[in-house]
């Protein structure tokens, strides 16, 4: 299946992607309004992080969509799984909120909403983006939407 | 900074649109944004501010602008603020005043008064789309004299040419001025295209010598990176004279920019100042030249072309007449309003003829001096567009050389700041952090994407003419029809003026 993939080398640790993504999860059609005198990290969470190391080397982290997803395999209600493609969803009606699936993601790719259920990448199939808005914003090709 | 300049340029926030994600201070290289916890918003020093639009382009809800400030002296037509400025400047500093790219001044630019002919009834047009329209030319010397085998079949004894499948190369940047991700655009954009690029005269990088057939390899009064794996591996061999932004000086390439893998393709110590002499120090006559391009042609078993490049200036003519008389295969012209990575201020804007007149006059006396066909004319100095280049064309050129213009499909905004090596764009920079902001895969394909529209302008102007080829289309200068231009210019550009017919 395509999935998110970032290029290390080209991610320039400017962080629009998460901006990109938040917006997209948003539900609003302008990125003012989505946005606006919110503050990244409480306010605003983006199911995309960019990790900034000392040494210079960013790199976007999202859901790897794991064959093997200890995410699906952990969830005490059923609310995660894995589609036909392959990819990880949520059942947001079914998250009891345990935070079981945040503690065993090793990308840390899961985490809380703001409300009950956890949030994911979705790919933006849950929005109306229509395709990876991350991906369709990156400025250097660092986050590519792809079949490998 | 200098107390007594107020910023030439302003950037302008616009608060309610400003998100405050700080993107725009993520990719400022100069330190102009900054986030201001107290405040609670983004403030920005217009000091700092190059004008290279980096935050612009990357702001996502367009809450940022540059304006040109409006603070001005007392108006005075003869001392104008910039003038005023670059006198504080140099009473400050006690220095040469530095500038980057082609000279910015308001002289003529000769393209923008030529106007290019159509067929109209008596003269069938053609439909690129639907005939054929040839833009392959071959660089080189074209005469030989006919040699026949003991069979007497004909002897294939021409010299060596460059195929290009359009008229248009990428002139010499070196790496060094450009960063790595920056050759390797134009390298590879180069190698899809079918055309050929220019290392300029800071050697070819290791990783680029898979390039080789559509590489030019520059030799430079520093002879920097000069060694026989470089001269074998290229397509041809330039001989750099002069360059247009800079005619009678040599270049400055400081130690900071010289890193570990400059150091290496240059084969000069790192972080020492690279400098190349105004002259070449062999090279005194046309028949030192002369030597030089037979070492090069014997180095390389004269099986590539020898390019010689010199800056447009009054002369340029008869110096041209020398060089083809010299051995050279291509003569490449640049133009006074050719770019650089760096240069004095009062060189790049006042030394030097525009190409357009050079070209003319320089066709003119080869073809007055039946040694036309010799060699191939190749020009540079700010080829803008396809018409620019189809005009060129039209003058007596064979094909054209584009700096300027390829950068500009790189991201580059003419900021003119390259001689600071922070461009925000990765492109004369060789700042790790910044040279990663230039992904080739994206240059290469932008470079690639300019070529193409380029080329199918090309064809669309050619067969609006009713001519289905480059070749045919060469020197042919009642194409051309000038306006608004004196008697003088016209006869040196040798065209007749708009309204006249043949």
């Amino acid at each position: 299946m395509k999935r998110i993939y970032v290029n290390e080398q080209w991610c320039l640790g400017c962080h629009l992607c998460e901006y990109e993504c938040a917006f997209a999860n948003s539900g609003e059609t302008d990125m003012v309004k989505a946005l606006k005198g919110k503050k990244m990290g409480t306010d605003l969470l983006p199911r995309i992080r960019v990790e900034d190391a000392e040494d210079g080397s960013h790199f976007a982290v999202n859901c790897r969509h794991c064959t093997d997803p200890r995410c699906v395999n952990s969830c005490i209600s059923g609310a995660l799984s894995r589609d036909e493609e392959g990819m990880v969803v949520i059942d947001r009606d079914k998250c009891v909120g345990c935070f079981t699936c945040i503690l065993v993601c090793p990308y840390g790719a899961i985490m809380p909403s703001g409300g009950k259920p956890v949030q994911k990448c979705m790919l933006c199939t849950d929005n109306a983006a229509g395709e990876p808005n991350c991906v369709k914003h990156c400025p250097n090709n660092a986050i590519v939407y792809e079949e490998r | 900074m200098d107390t007594y300049i107020y910023p030439e340029y302003e950037v302008v926030r616009d608060t309610d649109k400003c998100i405050a994600c700080r993107v725009c201070e993520r990719q400022c290289s100069n330190g102009v944004h900054r986030y201001d916890a107290d405040l609670g918003k983004m403030i920005a020093d217009s000091d700092r501010c190059v004008n290279c639009h980096r935050c612009v382009c990357l702001c996502p809800t367009h809450a940022l602008k540059i304006k040109k400030s409006e603070d001005t002296y007392r108006i005075n037509a003869n001392w104008d603020g910039q003038t005023m400025n670059e006198i504080y400047r140099q009473a400050n500093s006690g220095g040469v005043l530095l500038s980057s790219m082609g000279n910015p001044k308001p002289y003529p630019i000769y393209w923008d008064k030529m106007f290019i002919n159509a067929s109209q009834v008596t003269n069938p047009s053609i439909d690129p789309l639907r005939e054929p329209m040839e833009t392959v030319v071959y660089l080189g010397k074209h005469t030989v004299d006919i040699e026949r085998d003991a069979n007497g079949k004909i002897k294939n004894n021409l010299p060596p040419q460059l195929r290009l499948s359009m008229p248009i190369m990428f002139s010499a940047m070196s790496y060094g001025s450009i960063s790595y991700n920056a050759h390797a655009s134009l390298a590879r954009a180069a190698e899809e295209l079918g055309i050929y690029y220019n290392t300029g005269e800071g050697g070819l990088h290791r990783d680029f010598y898979r390039y080789g057939k559509n590489t030019i390899v520059q030799v430079a009064s520093g002879r920097f990176g000069v060694h026989k794996d470089y001269l074998d591996t290229a397509a041809a061999i330039e001989i750099k004279m002069g360059q247009g932004a800079k005619p009678g000086i040599g270049g400055h390439l400081p130690g900071k920019k010289i890193s570990v893998e400059v150091s290496a393709t240059r084969m000069i110590p790192q972080g020492v100042d690279a400098i190349s002499p105004a002259p070449h120090h062999d090279i005194y006559s046309i028949e030192d030249l002369r030597q030089l391009i037979y070492t090069l042609k014997e180095a390389t078993a004269y099986q590539k072309p020898v390019i010689v490049k010199i800056a447009a200036v009054h002369n340029v003519a008869a110096i041209a007449s020398g060089v083809a008389r010299s051995g050279a295969d291509i003569i490449a012209i640049d133009g006074f309003r050719g770019g650089t990575g760096a240069a004095p201020t009062r060189i790049r804007d006042n030394v030097g003829i525009p190409i357009e007149l050079a070209l003319a006059q320089v066709d003119e006396r080869l073809r007055q001096e039946s040694i036309r066909d010799n060699v191939s004319v190749v020009v540079a100095g700010s080829v803008r567009s396809s018409a620019d280049v189809v005009k060129a064309i039209c003058l007596g050129a064979d094909a054209v050389y584009i700096g300027t213009a390829a950068l500009l499909a790189l991201g580059c905004h003419l900021c003119r700041s390259c001689h600071t090596g922070k461009c925000n764009w990765g492109i004369a920079t060789q700042d790790k952090e910044l040279v990663k902001r230039l992904n080739p895969d994206i240059g290469a394909k932008r470079l690639v994407n300019l070529m193409h529209a380029w080329n199918h302008e090309i064809q669309e102007m050619m067969g609006g003419m009713g001519i289905n080829s480059i070749e045919s289309m060469r020197g042919n200068r009642l194409m051309l029809r000038g306006i608004g231009l004196t008697e003088k210019e016209l006869e040196v550009l040798g065209i007749h003026h708009a309204g006249e017919a043949m």
